[in-house]
């Protein structure tokens, strides 16, 4: 870790967070807090409620019960563009880039957005917000490619578009949903090394999903456990490595991932 | 009380066409996932071959209904035949040359059918054995409608067993949701699909069959069954047949006390019932929120780049061309004759609207089968200022374009909150509304009903129904054609300038990260919702300008400005020229004008386009301007080379 | 692991796919013998997925050839594949949400084979017993992993005696891939061959007898699994280990 010149300050605070889907307690009082400059990350079995829990602090779903706070302020009911306003980025699971763009012209597009001119009817788009655009890319080590069409981009730099995309508007917090599914092992590395390496300079809190244990050991500050809709562990990488009950329920016998200290 | 009743039951018995051509178009659309617009064919069809068959066998009570099955499984035959000769071949293929596909198939049955029965409406004989009328609480009400009521939950029930009960049912709905899932686990879909061609087309067969004794048989059933259907399947729920089911009696009661209360005024209520189960129901009343759109077929659209030095070049060329056009004919009247002029006036009204549709229907991914509205709205707007408020030329015509964009405005309301498919039927059914409010002359025939006459005593008369609105011409300066000309080609120059300016704009590239995205724009801040609907209404406008252009160019304007068919040859011009290009719905317009004026001259002409449509669907599919994507399209440095598609 | 001494029941020669312009695969070759199970291995986008859907027909190969128990199979329509007795497991399991977990076995029953182990409820839901207690669920309301239990189960009631199995781990908790791999271990253990795609080379170690590696649309190694699992350089030069 960079000596983080930053305050930790409560980024995102969930209180006794709760969902139903038919009867069934898909979220069940389930509280954290979210600070600065930390990668929280969220796993559990399918099935846990961790998807339901991410679409209520991003503003898909509404909660029955609970609250969500951003920086202090309370976000709940808010649908997810407001809540981006308020500067919350995001990744999602299956990249969501526009396919008919440039590269750059993404990272424009949620730039514009920031800056409120998506009406703007005259001047072309490819002249707004030209030099912020290349300056994002560049931090993404995107900025090579910065002419070619996402549709045709690999599927490793289609994830690093979206992480310029979800900077353009300076978040204080980034909600990444299963940031390195569908890549190489090396890829995925390298993707949360660049990710940790932003979050640490601008200060960003992170609240992640993952499924692969090795980038989770590797690169979390502190990891949650969900299982059916509760929060059964809490803690840093090392402790929750050794709680029986999440070996129990989730880890299992460790043959199918590296069980080794990260 | 007894009124009451009865009312209720002639709603009932009015529902069963409606649910049985509904039923059908959802099944099918539910498997195949195309929107079949031959459905009202296949339900005239059944209408026309029914009647035929009532009149050889139907003397005795078994002989008509013997006589309505077989026209049913007739008409499922030809769904069959359809679906093995056209859609096999096109399942593949984007959704919006499916549908292409099938009115092609429209044109061609039109014309079939004028050749076969003729153009006279045919009236119905009564149905043997239920010519009388039940007593029910000392009102008479035809023992026929009894029968009709009876029939819909028979289907109803059979369906639901069909679907529920045997293994063909549990594969079909397989299918629905992942068809090549189904194959792949060794179920031979073809025959699946043939197999729900056959029981949609024969359900539609079945509904134009059964109202034989009721409405007959004429060559308008087609179009009015479809936008009914649209809307029964539109609030029922796509792919519901019990949805369709509660639409259709829903309906049916509506049509008959909407007459009592204001006659022509079915069409408005149809429109007002859809519009409140939508705001609270966008996917219908027991419908499944649609995932349509999210397998893309073919490659994605190519970045937008600043045009060519060789296309700007054909372009200046082109418009200067035009402009140059007039003093050709005046130097060489026998080379460039008037008819030239009046031709290239006509063309560039059509690649106006053409451009306009395009607007929304690429860069925004909506397909509205209903811009007619716009068109025919915008042109009513200017042509009733003019005949009510003795309004000028230059203000009346500019009220086109204002007009068409608050009409916009008012549907796309509803519209931009549905994608895809919903939105596709939606747009058509509130133009249907429009043709009706026109065609009946609604404001005429409320003013009706209230009394109110014109000073001879004579009834009011607005829209002037199928008559139309006549005599409306341009001031005297603009009125020769020279003027009228320049006037045309220039506004229409200039607003197509002005929309491409709008699609490199962010405006424009907000609109296609939409469609490219929903997720990530609503993740960027977007309010997809309200800049959908502004780009319709600025679609409508620019659409209504091209209807202020043609209205003055014809000096009258007819209910025929806002049927289907226009809504059609517009989509048709945006898919011929190719949908991912700007420069598409120019090439498009131009050539579907030039064609069917080639046409026009011809008696069946409609089967020659149908077929001609249907044949450039099978061959081009790609669209005319797809060809500068085309290797020798690089070749002549109309294209980059990265963006070869084919 | 030994390799056993099957003869070959499937075999790709040479397979040419493209996407439009785009080549996908350029030349694949493989083969798997009965009683075997082969990991083809290869990251995101190396052309896993594309090989496995070249060989039950959903994508048609331009060039080479596929062969299935002695038939020639390129070109066919993967309905026509499947009723050869070759059973397809996809990617993101694909279970049919709006039918319950009853019809959608019924969706994948064909009649019995003779030279493939028999399949119905009883004997899958002792493979699967989670299955047994949810046959009038629909496919729509079951976890993760209880859909990739039951997208198996669905291909076996097809009676196959060759599995495709595309990324049966994906996206799925640690606890529930040791499940696929116990089920993938029984399914060998009744006779059937199959062919794994996947990115986890933990559990391909487990279960494959023998591996191929795939990446950018071509065959980059070949060789049993327990060689590969011991060769570094292989490991780190294709799959970014």
């Amino acid at each position: 870790m960079s000596g983080a010149p930053h305050e930790r300050v409560p980024v995102l605070e969930v209180e006794s967070l709760s969902r139903s889907f038919g009867g069934v307690r898909a979220v069940d009082r389930v509280s954290f807090t979210l600070f600065s400059n930390e990668l929280l990350a969220m796993i559990g079995p399918n099935g846990a409620g961790k998807t339901t829990c991410f679409n209520m602090v991003n503003g898909q779903l509404r909660p029955d019960a609970g609250a969500v706070r951003l920086n202090g302020r309370s976000i709940l009911g808010l649908p997810p563009r407001s809540i981006w306003r308020l500067g919350v980025g995001r990744t999602f699971q299956i990249t969501a880039t526009f396919a008919s763009m440039t590269v750059r012209e993404n990272v424009q597009m949620a730039l514009v957005s920031h800056y409120r001119r998506s009406r703007a009817l005259w001047r072309p788009a490819r002249d707004h917000y030209f030099d912020e655009a290349m300056a994002l890319l560049e931090r993404v080590g995107m900025d090579r490619q910065y002419d070619r069409a996402c549709g045709v981009l690999a599927y490793g730099d289609l994830k690093r578009v979206e992480l310029a995309v979800a900077l353009a508007n300076e978040p204080g917090l980034l909600l990444m949903d299963e940031p390195t599914a569908g890549m190489a092992p090396r890829e995925r590395m390298e993707l949360m090394q660049l990710t940790t390496g932003i979050v640490r300079e601008r200060n960003i809190g992170v609240l992640f999903t993952e499924h692969d244990m090795d980038v989770v050991f590797a690169h979390a500050d502190r990891i949650m456990v969900l299982d059916r809709g509760q929060l059964i562990s809490e803690g840093t990488p090392m402790a929750v490595r050794s709680d029986r009950k999440v070996q129990e329920i989730y880890l299992g016998g460790s043959a199918v991932h590296d069980g080794g200290p990260a | 009380m007894a009124d009451f009743i009865v009312s209720l039951l002639t709603g009932l018995s009015s529902a069963a066409a409606m649910f049985l051509v509904a039923s059908g178009l959802s099944i099918i659309f539910g498997v195949t996932r195309i929107v079949n617009f031959a459905h009202g064919s296949f339900y005239m069809l059944g209408a026309y071959i029914g009647y035929t068959l009532v009149q050889a066998i139907g003397s005795t009570a078994v002989g008509f209904w013997a006589a309505v099955l077989i026209a049913a499984v007739a008409v499922g035959a030809i769904g069959v035949v359809m679906e093995i000769l056209l859609l096999r071949r096109i399942y593949r293929a984007p959704e919006l040359f499916q549908l292409i596909a099938t009115f092609g198939v429209i044109l061609v049955i039109q014309d079939v059918t004028l050749w076969v029965w003729g153009s006279e409406d045919l009236v119905g004989p009564q149905a043997p054995g239920l010519k009388g009328a039940a007593d029910i609480l000392g009102k008479p009400i035809p023992e026929y409608d009894l029968a009709l009521i009876a029939i819909s939950p028979l289907v109803l029930v059979g369906l639901w067993a069909l679907f529920k009960l045997t293994r063909w049912g549990t594969l079909v709905r397989a299918a629905t949701q992942d068809r090549q899932m189904v194959a792949a686990l060794g179920v031979n879909q073809r025959w699946l699909f043939t197999g729900v061609l056959f029981l949609g087309s024969a359900l539609a067969g079945l509904g134009g069959a059964v109202q034989i004794p009721k409405g007959g048989a004429d060559l308008l059933m087609d179009f009015n069954i479809l936008a009914v259907a649209f809307v029964v399947v539109v609030v029922g729920g796509m792919g519901s047949v019990f949805g369709a089911f509660w639409a259709a009696v829903l309906f049916g009661i509506l049509q008959t006390f909407g007459i009592q209360i204001l006659p022509n005024s079915t069409l408005v209520l149809m429109f007002l019932v859809m519009a409140v189960v939508l705001i609270f129901r966008p996917w219908g009343l027991l419908g499944m929120p649609e995932t349509l759109g999210q397998a893309h077929p073919g490659p994605p659209e190519q970045p937008l780049r600043p045009a060519l030095p060789r296309v700007r070049i054909l372009g200046g060329a082109a418009t200067a061309l035009l402009l140059a056009l007039p003093v050709a004919h005046l130097v060489l009247p026998q080379l460039v004759g008037a008819f030239t002029l009046v031709l290239v006036i006509e063309i560039m009204v059509f690649v106006l609207f053409a451009a306009a549709l395009h607007f929304i229907m690429g860069p925004g991914g909506m397909v509205s089968f209903g811009h007619a509205a716009y068109f025919g709205g915008g042109a009513y707007a200017a042509a009733l200022l003019v005949k009510f408020a003795d309004a000028p030329f230059e203000i009346a015509f500019w009220a086109a374009p204002v007009g068409a964009a608050l009409l916009a405005f008012l549907f796309g309301w509803f519209c931009v909150r549905l994608s895809g498919v919903y939105f596709a039927m939606l747009t058509l059914a509130f133009a249907q509304i429009a043709w009706a409010f026109v065609f009946q002359d609604m404001p005429g025939s409320v003013l009706r009903t209230f009394g109110i006459a014109d000073e001879f005593g004579a009834p009011l008369k607005i829209t002037g129904g199928d008559d139309g609105l006549n005599d409306i011409w341009p001031s005297a300066w603009a009125g020769t054609r020279i003027a009228y000309y320049y006037i045309a080609v220039g506004l229409s120059v200039a607003a197509l300038w002005i929309m491409r300016r709008f699609l490199y704009a962010p405006f424009g590239y907000t609109l296609r990260a939409g469609r490219d995205s929903p997720l990530r724009a609503a993740a960027i801040g977007i309010d997809l919702t309200r800049h959908r609907w502004l780009a319709f209404a600025l679609s409508g406008a620019f659409t209504g300008l091209a209807g202020a252009l043609f209205l003055f160019s014809k000096g009258s304007v007819f209910p025929t400005t806002l049927e289907i068919a226009r809504s059609f040859d517009a989509l048709l011009m945006v898919l011929l020229g190719g949908v991912q290009s700007l420069f598409g719905p120019i090439f498009g317009a131009a050539a579907l004008t030039w064609l069917n004026d080639l046409f026009s001259v011809l008696s069946y002409w409609r089967f020659l386009l149908g077929v001609t449509i249907i044949a450039l669907v099978l061959l081009l599919p790609q669209g005319i301007v797809g060809f500068a994507g085309t290797r020798l399209g690089r070749r002549l440095r109309l294209a980059r080379p990265e963006e070869i598609t084919a | 692991m030994t390799a056993p001494a099957g003869a070959p029941v499937l075999g790709l020669t040479g397979i040419d796919t493209f996407y439009g312009r785009a080549q996908i695969l350029s030349g694949v070759s493989l083969e798997v013998r009965r009683g075997e199970v082969v990991a083809l291995l290869g990251r995101n986008g190396a052309g896993k997925s594309t090989t496995i859907k070249s060989i039950i027909g959903l994508v048609r190969p331009a060039g080479g050839e596929i062969s299935f128990e002695g038939n020639a199979i390129q070109g066919l329509e993967p309905f026509q594949i499947s009723r050869l007795g070759l059973g397809y497991v996809p990617e993101d399991r694909r279970i049919f949400t709006g039918l319950t977990v009853a019809e959608n076995l019924e969706v994948g029953r064909q009649p019995r084979r003779a030279n493939a182990p028999e399949w119905n409820h009883e004997k899958l839901f002792a493979l699967f017993p989670n299955l047994a207690a949810m046959t009038g669920r629909l496919g729509g309301l079951m976890s993760g992993g209880e859909q990739q239990m039951l997208t198996i189960a669905r291909t076996l009631m097809g009676n196959p005696t060759t599995i495709l199995l595309d990324e049966p781990s994906e996206g799925l908790a640690p606890v529930i891939v040791e499940q696929v791999a116990k089920t993938i271990l029984d399914l060998k253990a009744q006779g059937l061959s199959i062919l794994l795609s996947e990115q986890n080379l933990h559990l391909s170690t487990l279960v494959s007898d023998r591996a191929y590696i795939i990446e950018k649309g071509s065959i980059r190694y070949e060789g049993p699994m327990a060689d590969l699992a011991e060769n570094e350089e292989v490991r780190g030069a294709y799959l970014m280990v």
